[in-house]
């Protein structure tokens, strides 16, 4: 259960910064807070869009997804059931390899960094490690 | 169970406040920097120039930093237009600034540039930002993709920020505008040689060819020194 829990936690960060990028990227707000990192140059690269929507959007679905997935799982019915931990370990495995896309793109085709992607970056892994060791531990199960 | 949903929620409230916050301030290209000044004042200055001075032909482009059609002059025919005449002595090129009154952040482009350029970085803030035009698309804000990009160009991004923050620059780029006007810059770019405009009939963008050969032919033209 304190698998799930965190995943839930670590989604809702996550949420809350791609929510800030989306929104961003519509046109809300100012000039992006980014310190001295490259964000703009990152948000404003054709590499932004991804299938006509901005990259955030995606982050947006993927976290409100596995946040879902959590709180759900958490359900007492729920627990014992470890399909729901293949199911985190499936959805943060996408939004891994999605978040390796982008970071090579960011590293290696734009030549700049983005503070919150790396932020974004440094949530979605995590949520990866815990997903993967509650399916080890057989997370839920146990309680 | 119940403390962990009591966390989320209170969590959920930090981070939408805290978006909100972050959305709410900031914002606005400053004003100093981003509009044209009560006054005019000439300081002498004829904008940054490439090539020698000896050259025999004096080019001046009228540009637009918002302008796509300059961003696309400036990215696929002047890496031409440099190695076979500017490079080989026949032409100096001048860059003046003629920022269109509908586009939003040109003025503010261009005082860009000469804030990189007051540091030795011109031409190398010009090529960030024609090649990162992107921003000419968005309509957003570009104050932190600029400093990105004068950081990128080399640029001291303390003085870059000072000489932002007080239009440095407001009234030399306002005074080149002008002087497009008399000169009857009509679009951007707009371009001259040795005072004359170029191309008046031609309806589409002149590329380096066009230049090349108008340049060979004032060269075979002009009175030889005996």
């Amino acid at each position: 259960m304190r698998y799930r829990q965190a995943i839930a936690l670590l989604a809702l960060v996550g949420l809350f910064v791609a929510l800030y990028l989306w929104l961003h990227a519509l046109g809300f707000g100012g000039p992006i807070k980014c310190g001295t990192g490259s964000c703009e140059t990152v948000q404003t690269s054709p590499w932004a869009v991804f299938l006509g929507f901005p990259v955030a959007f995606y982050g947006v679905l993927g976290y409100l997804a596995v946040l879902i997935v959590a709180l759900v799982a958490l359900r007492p019915a729920a627990l014992a059931e470890r399909k729901w931990n293949v199911m985190l370990v499936g959805l943060a495995t996408v939004g891994v390899l999605f978040t390796a896309y982008l970071t090579y793109v960011e590293l290696f085709v734009i030549h700049a960094i983005c503070r919150w992607c790396v932020g974004s970056a440094v949530i979605i892994t995590g949520i990866w490690l815990v997903a993967v060791s509650g399916l080890r531990r057989n997370d839920g199960m146990m309680e | 169970m119940n403390r962990f949903y009591v966390m989320v929620g209170v969590l959920a409230a930090v981070l939408g406040i805290g978006v909100f916050a972050m959305l709410r301030t900031g914002g606005g290209a400053p004003a100093a920097a981003a509009g044209a000044p009560p006054t005019v004042t000439d300081d002498g200055f004829r904008g940054y120039s490439l090539g020698q001075g000896s050259a025999p032909i004096e080019i001046v482009e009228y540009l637009d930093f918002e302008c796509p059609v300059c961003a696309s002059f400036g990215t696929i025919q002047m890496p031409t237009i440099k190695e076979q005449l500017i490079n080989t002595g026949k032409v100096r090129w001048r860059f003046r600034d003629y920022p269109l009154p509908i586009h939003k952040y040109s003025r503010f482009a261009a005082h860009g540039a000469q804030c990189a350029g007051a540091q030795g970085r011109y031409f190398e803030m010009q090529d960030q930002l024609f090649t990162h035009h992107q921003w000419a698309q968005t309509g957003k804000d570009p104050s932190n993709l600029f400093r990105d990009l004068a950081q990128a160009a080399g640029v001291d991004l303390t003085a870059y920020d000072a000489c932002m923050e007080a239009g440095r620059f407001a009234g030399r780029i306002e005074f080149s505008r002008q002087e497009g006007d008399h000169l009857l810059v009509d679009g951007t770019p707009t371009f001259y040689a040795n005072g004359t405009k170029l191309f008046p009939n031609l309806r589409r963008l002149p590329n380096s060819d066009d230049f090349k050969a108008l340049v060979d032919s004032i060269i075979a033209h002009r009175p030889q020194r005996r």
